[in-house]
Protein backbone atom coordinates (compact mmCIF):
# COMPACT_ATOMS: atom_id res chain seq x y z
CA UNK A 1 0.00 0.00 0.00
CA UNK A 2 1.39 3.36 -0.98
CA UNK A 3 0.70 6.33 1.27
CA UNK A 4 1.36 9.93 0.43
CA UNK A 5 0.79 13.16 2.39
CA UNK A 6 -1.27 15.56 0.33
CA UNK A 7 -1.38 19.12 1.72
CA UNK A 8 -4.77 19.95 0.28
CA UNK A 9 -6.46 17.53 2.61
CA UNK A 10 -5.10 19.40 5.66
CA UNK A 11 -3.04 16.61 7.12
CA UNK A 12 -5.27 13.68 6.47
CA UNK A 13 -3.30 10.77 5.13
CA UNK A 14 -5.06 9.29 2.14
CA UNK A 15 -3.97 5.96 0.81
CA UNK A 16 -3.66 6.09 -2.94
CA UNK A 17 -4.19 3.05 -5.04
CA UNK A 18 -2.43 3.26 -8.39
CA UNK A 19 -5.03 3.25 -11.09
CA UNK A 20 -2.78 2.62 -14.11
CA UNK A 21 0.80 1.47 -14.89
CA UNK A 22 1.99 5.05 -15.67
CA UNK A 23 0.47 6.38 -12.49
CA UNK A 24 2.24 3.56 -10.65
CA UNK A 25 5.59 4.52 -12.16
CA UNK A 26 4.93 8.16 -11.33
CA UNK A 27 4.12 7.47 -7.72
CA UNK A 28 7.21 5.22 -7.42
CA UNK A 29 9.34 8.07 -8.76
CA UNK A 30 7.81 10.57 -6.36
CA UNK A 31 8.34 8.16 -3.51
CA UNK A 32 11.99 7.74 -4.42
CA UNK A 33 12.39 11.52 -4.61
CA UNK A 34 10.87 11.92 -1.18
CA UNK A 35 13.18 9.22 0.14
CA UNK A 36 16.36 11.12 -0.73
CA UNK A 37 17.65 12.95 2.35
CA UNK A 38 17.63 16.42 0.79
CA UNK A 39 18.26 18.31 3.99
CA UNK A 40 21.25 16.18 4.89
CA UNK A 41 22.72 16.54 1.42
CA UNK A 42 22.21 20.30 1.51
CA UNK A 43 23.88 20.46 4.91
CA UNK A 44 26.89 18.46 3.79
CA UNK A 45 27.20 20.37 0.52
CA UNK A 46 27.15 23.72 2.28
CA UNK A 47 29.75 22.63 4.83
CA UNK A 48 32.01 21.27 2.08
CA UNK A 49 31.45 24.46 0.10
CA UNK A 50 32.34 26.57 3.11
CA UNK A 51 35.49 24.53 3.67
CA UNK A 52 36.49 24.96 0.03
CA UNK A 53 35.86 28.71 0.22
CA UNK A 54 38.03 28.94 3.33
CA UNK A 55 40.75 26.96 1.61
CA UNK A 56 40.70 29.17 -1.49
CA UNK A 57 40.80 32.30 0.64
CA UNK A 58 43.78 30.94 2.57
CA UNK A 59 45.59 30.14 -0.69
CA UNK A 60 44.87 33.67 -1.93
CA UNK A 61 46.14 35.32 1.25
CA UNK A 62 49.35 33.29 1.30
CA UNK A 63 50.15 33.67 -2.39
CA UNK A 64 49.37 37.40 -2.44
CA UNK A 65 50.86 38.53 0.85
CA UNK A 66 53.48 35.99 1.90
CA UNK A 67 54.99 33.70 -0.71
CA UNK A 68 53.95 33.10 -4.28
CA UNK A 69 55.19 31.24 -7.33
CA UNK A 70 56.17 32.77 -10.66
CA UNK A 71 56.85 31.30 -14.09
CA UNK A 72 58.89 33.94 -15.93
CA UNK A 73 59.17 33.70 -19.70
CA UNK A 74 61.18 35.67 -22.19
CA UNK A 75 64.80 36.47 -23.03
CA UNK A 76 65.20 39.71 -21.11
CA UNK A 77 66.76 38.19 -18.00
CA UNK A 78 69.20 35.74 -19.61
CA UNK A 79 71.44 34.20 -18.36
CA UNK A 80 70.08 34.50 -14.83
CA UNK A 81 66.62 33.24 -15.83
CA UNK A 82 65.88 30.80 -18.64
CA UNK A 83 63.64 31.77 -21.50
CA UNK A 84 60.95 29.41 -20.24
CA UNK A 85 60.45 26.60 -17.78
CA UNK A 86 61.81 28.29 -14.66
CA UNK A 87 59.74 28.29 -11.51
CA UNK A 88 60.65 30.94 -8.96
CA UNK A 89 59.52 31.63 -5.42
CA UNK A 90 58.20 35.17 -5.06
CA UNK A 91 58.57 36.90 -1.75
CA UNK A 92 55.61 39.26 -1.31
CA UNK A 93 56.56 40.58 2.12
CA UNK A 94 59.78 42.36 1.13
CA UNK A 95 58.36 44.94 -1.31
CA UNK A 96 55.69 46.00 1.17
CA UNK A 97 58.29 46.51 3.89
CA UNK A 98 60.70 48.25 1.54
CA UNK A 99 63.36 45.52 1.71
CA UNK A 100 64.17 45.80 -2.00
CA UNK A 101 67.53 47.10 -3.14
CA UNK A 102 69.86 47.26 -6.14
CA UNK A 103 70.69 43.82 -7.51
CA UNK A 104 67.35 42.24 -6.60
CA UNK A 105 65.25 40.58 -9.28
CA UNK A 106 61.69 41.84 -8.88
CA UNK A 107 58.28 41.22 -10.39
CA UNK A 108 56.47 44.38 -11.36
CA UNK A 109 53.40 45.46 -13.28
CA UNK A 110 54.50 46.84 -16.62
CA UNK A 111 54.03 50.61 -16.85
CA UNK A 112 53.06 50.12 -20.49
CA UNK A 113 50.31 47.56 -19.82
CA UNK A 114 49.15 46.92 -16.26
CA UNK A 115 47.88 43.46 -17.17
CA UNK A 116 51.44 42.31 -17.91
CA UNK A 117 53.79 41.28 -15.14
CA UNK A 118 57.48 41.57 -15.94
CA UNK A 119 60.61 40.38 -14.15
CA UNK A 120 63.60 42.72 -14.13
CA UNK A 121 66.61 43.53 -11.98
CA UNK A 122 66.68 46.68 -9.88
CA UNK A 123 69.69 48.81 -10.75
CA UNK A 124 68.95 51.96 -8.78
CA UNK A 125 66.71 53.15 -5.96
CA UNK A 126 65.47 56.69 -5.42
CA UNK A 127 68.28 59.21 -5.42
CA UNK A 128 70.79 56.86 -7.07
CA UNK A 129 72.63 57.80 -10.23
CA UNK A 130 72.26 55.17 -12.90
CA UNK A 131 74.47 54.95 -16.00
CA UNK A 132 72.98 52.86 -18.75
CA UNK A 133 73.80 52.00 -22.35
CA UNK A 134 71.47 53.95 -24.58
CA UNK A 135 71.63 51.70 -27.62
CA UNK A 136 73.22 48.41 -26.64
CA UNK A 137 74.76 46.47 -29.49
CA UNK A 138 74.87 49.43 -31.86
CA UNK A 139 76.86 52.02 -29.96
CA UNK A 140 78.69 52.44 -26.72
CA UNK A 141 76.94 55.66 -25.76
CA UNK A 142 75.72 55.82 -22.18
CA UNK A 143 73.53 58.20 -20.26
CA UNK A 144 73.34 58.97 -16.57
CA UNK A 145 70.11 59.75 -14.77
CA UNK A 146 69.16 60.37 -11.19
CA UNK A 147 66.25 58.19 -10.07
CA UNK A 148 63.39 60.39 -8.77
CA UNK A 149 61.86 60.02 -5.32
CA UNK A 150 59.67 56.96 -4.88
CA UNK A 151 60.90 55.41 -8.15
CA UNK A 152 63.30 52.63 -9.12
CA UNK A 153 65.33 51.90 -12.25
CA UNK A 154 64.86 48.40 -13.59
CA UNK A 155 66.83 46.73 -16.34
CA UNK A 156 66.90 43.25 -17.78
CA UNK A 157 70.18 41.34 -17.52
CA UNK A 158 70.08 40.78 -21.28
CA UNK A 159 70.41 44.40 -22.37
CA UNK A 160 70.26 43.44 -26.03
CA UNK A 161 66.74 42.09 -25.75
CA UNK A 162 64.97 43.81 -22.91
CA UNK A 163 62.21 46.39 -22.70
CA UNK A 164 62.94 48.14 -19.43
CA UNK A 165 63.61 51.51 -17.82
CA UNK A 166 65.83 52.43 -20.75
CA UNK A 167 62.63 52.59 -22.76
CA UNK A 168 59.91 53.43 -20.25
CA UNK A 169 61.93 55.37 -17.68
CA UNK A 170 62.10 54.91 -13.93
CA UNK A 171 59.02 53.21 -12.49
CA UNK A 172 57.20 54.04 -9.24
CA UNK A 173 58.07 51.64 -6.43
CA UNK A 174 54.35 50.93 -6.00
CA UNK A 175 54.40 48.82 -9.16
CA UNK A 176 56.71 46.22 -7.56
CA UNK A 177 54.71 43.15 -6.67
CA UNK A 178 57.29 40.67 -5.44
CA UNK A 179 60.97 39.88 -5.03
CA UNK A 180 62.28 36.71 -6.63
CA UNK A 181 65.24 35.32 -4.82
CA UNK A 182 64.95 31.54 -5.07
CA UNK A 183 64.51 29.15 -7.95
CA UNK A 184 62.79 25.81 -7.37
CA UNK A 185 62.82 24.41 -10.93
CA UNK A 186 64.64 23.09 -13.01
CA UNK A 187 66.38 20.84 -10.49
CA UNK A 188 69.81 21.52 -11.98
CA UNK A 189 69.54 25.20 -11.08
CA UNK A 190 67.74 25.08 -7.76
CA UNK A 191 69.06 27.78 -5.47
CA UNK A 192 69.07 31.46 -4.88
CA UNK A 193 69.29 33.93 -7.73
CA UNK A 194 72.54 35.87 -7.52
CA UNK A 195 72.13 39.50 -6.81
CA UNK A 196 74.64 41.26 -9.00
CA UNK A 197 75.31 44.89 -8.45
CA UNK B 1 24.88 23.84 57.32
CA UNK B 2 22.32 21.62 55.63
CA UNK B 3 20.36 24.69 54.50
CA UNK B 4 23.45 26.34 53.06
CA UNK B 5 24.64 23.35 51.10
CA UNK B 6 21.34 21.83 50.28
CA UNK B 7 22.46 18.43 51.45
CA UNK B 8 23.82 17.22 54.74
CA UNK B 9 27.59 17.70 54.82
CA UNK B 10 29.50 14.46 54.49
CA UNK B 11 31.27 13.40 57.70
CA UNK B 12 35.06 13.64 57.41
CA UNK B 13 36.88 10.35 56.96
CA UNK B 14 40.41 9.45 55.90
CA UNK B 15 39.15 7.94 52.64
CA UNK B 16 37.29 11.09 51.60
CA UNK B 17 40.26 13.23 52.62
CA UNK B 18 42.40 11.62 49.90
CA UNK B 19 39.84 11.77 47.03
CA UNK B 20 38.33 15.24 47.59
CA UNK B 21 41.39 17.29 46.52
CA UNK B 22 41.79 15.06 43.45
CA UNK B 23 38.19 15.63 42.47
CA UNK B 24 38.56 19.36 42.94
CA UNK B 25 41.72 19.31 40.86
CA UNK B 26 40.00 17.28 38.14
CA UNK B 27 37.07 19.67 38.07
CA UNK B 28 39.48 22.57 37.79
CA UNK B 29 41.31 20.90 34.91
CA UNK B 30 37.99 20.31 33.14
CA UNK B 31 37.14 24.00 33.59
CA UNK B 32 40.53 25.12 32.26
CA UNK B 33 40.29 22.73 29.31
CA UNK B 34 36.81 24.01 28.60
CA UNK B 35 38.00 27.61 28.66
CA UNK B 36 41.06 26.76 26.54
CA UNK B 37 39.00 24.98 23.92
CA UNK B 38 36.64 27.95 23.83
CA UNK B 39 39.59 30.29 23.35
CA UNK B 40 40.88 27.98 20.65
CA UNK B 41 37.59 28.01 18.79
CA UNK B 42 37.43 31.80 19.08
CA UNK B 43 40.97 31.98 17.70
CA UNK B 44 40.06 29.65 14.83
CA UNK B 45 36.96 31.69 13.99
CA UNK B 46 38.87 34.97 13.99
CA UNK B 47 41.63 33.60 11.76
CA UNK B 48 39.05 32.25 9.33
CA UNK B 49 37.12 35.51 9.39
CA UNK B 50 40.34 37.48 8.92
CA UNK B 51 41.44 35.38 5.94
CA UNK B 52 38.04 35.64 4.26
CA UNK B 53 37.93 39.37 5.00
CA UNK B 54 41.37 39.97 3.48
CA UNK B 55 40.41 38.00 0.37
CA UNK B 56 37.19 39.96 -0.09
CA UNK B 57 39.01 43.24 0.50
CA UNK B 58 41.70 42.33 -2.04
CA UNK B 59 39.49 41.04 -4.82
CA UNK B 60 35.97 42.40 -4.56
CA UNK B 61 35.17 45.37 -2.35
CA UNK B 62 36.96 47.35 0.32
CA UNK B 63 36.20 50.21 2.71
CA UNK B 64 38.39 53.31 2.85
CA UNK B 65 38.33 56.41 5.05
CA UNK B 66 39.01 59.71 3.28
CA UNK B 67 41.83 61.70 4.83
CA UNK B 68 42.50 64.60 2.46
CA UNK B 69 40.61 67.57 1.10
CA UNK B 70 41.38 67.14 -2.56
CA UNK B 71 37.98 65.72 -3.47
CA UNK B 72 35.83 68.30 -1.67
CA UNK B 73 32.83 68.58 -1.93
CA UNK B 74 32.30 65.09 -3.36
CA UNK B 75 34.16 63.59 -0.42
CA UNK B 76 35.37 65.43 2.62
CA UNK B 77 37.69 64.65 5.45
CA UNK B 78 37.79 66.04 8.92
CA UNK B 79 40.57 65.92 11.42
CA UNK B 80 39.22 62.86 13.14
CA UNK B 81 39.20 59.71 11.05
CA UNK B 82 35.85 58.72 12.51
CA UNK B 83 34.07 61.77 11.21
CA UNK B 84 35.63 61.88 7.75
CA UNK B 85 33.79 60.32 4.86
CA UNK B 86 33.99 56.56 4.45
CA UNK B 87 33.67 55.12 0.98
CA UNK B 88 33.23 51.74 -0.66
CA UNK B 89 35.67 50.83 -3.42
CA UNK B 90 35.33 47.92 -5.81
CA UNK B 91 38.26 45.86 -7.08
CA UNK B 92 36.63 44.12 -10.03
CA UNK B 93 37.93 46.87 -12.32
CA UNK B 94 41.50 45.68 -11.66
CA UNK B 95 40.87 42.55 -13.68
CA UNK B 96 41.06 44.25 -17.09
CA UNK B 97 42.02 47.77 -16.04
CA UNK B 98 39.08 49.19 -18.02
CA UNK B 99 38.06 52.55 -16.64
CA UNK B 100 35.85 55.38 -17.84
CA UNK B 101 36.46 59.08 -17.85
CA UNK B 102 35.16 60.64 -14.65
CA UNK B 103 35.63 57.55 -12.45
CA UNK B 104 36.88 58.21 -8.95
CA UNK B 105 39.83 55.91 -8.29
CA UNK B 106 42.15 54.91 -5.46
CA UNK B 107 45.82 54.68 -6.33
CA UNK B 108 49.26 54.52 -4.71
CA UNK B 109 51.16 57.78 -4.74
CA UNK B 110 53.94 57.58 -7.35
CA UNK B 111 56.48 59.17 -5.05
CA UNK B 112 55.56 57.25 -1.90
CA UNK B 113 54.14 53.76 -2.31
CA UNK B 114 52.78 53.73 1.24
CA UNK B 115 50.24 56.52 0.64
CA UNK B 116 46.95 55.97 -1.14
CA UNK B 117 45.25 58.83 -2.97
CA UNK B 118 41.67 59.35 -4.16
CA UNK B 119 41.21 61.36 -7.35
CA UNK B 120 39.06 61.53 -10.43
CA UNK B 121 40.20 60.00 -13.72
CA UNK B 122 40.43 62.77 -16.31
CA UNK B 123 42.49 61.23 -19.10
CA UNK B 124 42.60 57.62 -20.28
CA UNK B 125 45.61 56.02 -22.01
CA UNK B 126 46.20 57.39 -25.48
CA UNK B 127 43.98 60.44 -25.08
CA UNK B 128 44.97 64.05 -25.72
CA UNK B 129 43.97 66.29 -22.84
CA UNK B 130 44.29 69.96 -22.16
CA UNK B 131 46.32 71.00 -19.14
CA UNK B 132 43.99 73.16 -17.05
CA UNK B 133 46.20 76.14 -16.34
CA UNK B 134 47.89 76.57 -19.69
CA UNK B 135 46.63 75.92 -23.18
CA UNK B 136 49.05 73.02 -23.61
CA UNK B 137 47.76 69.77 -24.97
CA UNK B 138 49.51 66.58 -23.94
CA UNK B 139 49.03 62.93 -24.81
CA UNK B 140 48.52 60.46 -22.00
CA UNK B 141 51.01 57.61 -22.63
CA UNK B 142 49.91 53.99 -23.05
CA UNK B 143 49.33 52.24 -19.75
CA UNK B 144 49.03 55.58 -17.89
CA UNK B 145 46.20 57.88 -16.85
CA UNK B 146 45.74 61.51 -15.83
CA UNK B 147 44.08 62.15 -12.47
CA UNK B 148 42.85 65.34 -10.85
CA UNK B 149 41.02 66.11 -7.63
CA UNK B 150 37.64 67.83 -7.61
CA UNK B 151 39.00 70.52 -5.30
CA UNK B 152 41.58 71.97 -7.68
CA UNK B 153 42.99 74.42 -5.16
CA UNK B 154 43.95 71.77 -2.61
CA UNK B 155 44.70 68.78 -4.79
CA UNK B 156 48.15 67.33 -5.43
CA UNK B 157 47.58 65.38 -8.58
CA UNK B 158 48.75 64.79 -12.15
CA UNK B 159 49.23 68.51 -12.60
CA UNK B 160 52.21 68.09 -10.28
CA UNK B 161 53.40 64.50 -10.71
CA UNK B 162 52.30 63.82 -14.27
CA UNK B 163 50.39 60.85 -15.64
CA UNK B 164 50.49 57.77 -13.41
CA UNK B 165 50.82 54.12 -14.51
CA UNK B 166 47.52 52.24 -14.35
CA UNK B 167 49.31 49.57 -12.30
CA UNK B 168 49.27 51.90 -9.29
CA UNK B 169 45.47 51.89 -9.17
CA UNK B 170 44.01 50.11 -6.14
CA UNK B 171 40.29 50.30 -6.86
CA UNK B 172 37.34 52.38 -8.00
CA UNK B 173 35.16 54.27 -5.52
CA UNK B 174 31.50 53.47 -6.05
CA UNK B 175 29.58 54.55 -2.94
CA UNK B 176 29.85 56.77 0.09
CA UNK B 177 28.66 54.90 3.17
CA UNK B 178 29.28 57.51 5.90
CA UNK B 179 28.04 60.06 6.99
CA UNK B 180 24.40 59.10 6.61
CA UNK B 181 23.58 62.40 4.94
CA UNK B 182 25.91 61.57 2.07
CA UNK B 183 25.08 57.89 1.58
CA UNK B 184 24.74 57.14 -2.10
CA UNK B 185 26.54 56.38 -5.33
CA UNK B 186 29.60 58.32 -6.39
CA UNK B 187 28.69 59.37 -9.90
CA UNK B 188 30.99 59.61 -12.88
CA UNK B 189 31.34 63.35 -13.37
CA UNK B 190 33.18 65.57 -15.79
CA UNK B 191 34.48 68.93 -14.46
CA UNK B 192 32.40 71.73 -15.91
CA UNK B 193 35.06 73.97 -17.32
CA UNK B 194 37.23 71.31 -18.99
CA UNK B 195 37.18 70.46 -22.64
CA UNK B 196 36.60 66.72 -22.96
CA UNK B 197 39.57 64.88 -24.41
CA UNK B 198 39.70 63.51 -27.91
Amino acid sequence: MITLMIPKTKGKIIPIEPSSPSAAAMSRFVRRLAGIPWRQIAGEASSVGLLMAQGLCAVHVVSEHVLGVAFPRGPSMLPALNMAGDVLLTDKVSPRRGWVGPGDVVLLLSPEDPRKIVAKRVLGMEGDEVTYPVDAGNSDATKTVVVPQGHIWVQGDNIYSSNDSRQFGPVPYGLVKGKMSYRIWPPSRIGSIDSKE
Amino acid sequence: LADLHGTAPKPWSPASASTEPRKIARDRIVLIMGARSQLWSIAKMSVTGGVIGVTISDRYVTVVAIKGHSMHPTMTATDSALRGDIVLAEKACLDQYKFSRGDVILFKCPSNHKEVFVKRLIGLPGEWIQLPASSEIIKVPQGHCWVEGDNAARSWDSRSFGPIPLGLINGRVTHIIWPPSKIGRVERKWPEDRIPPF
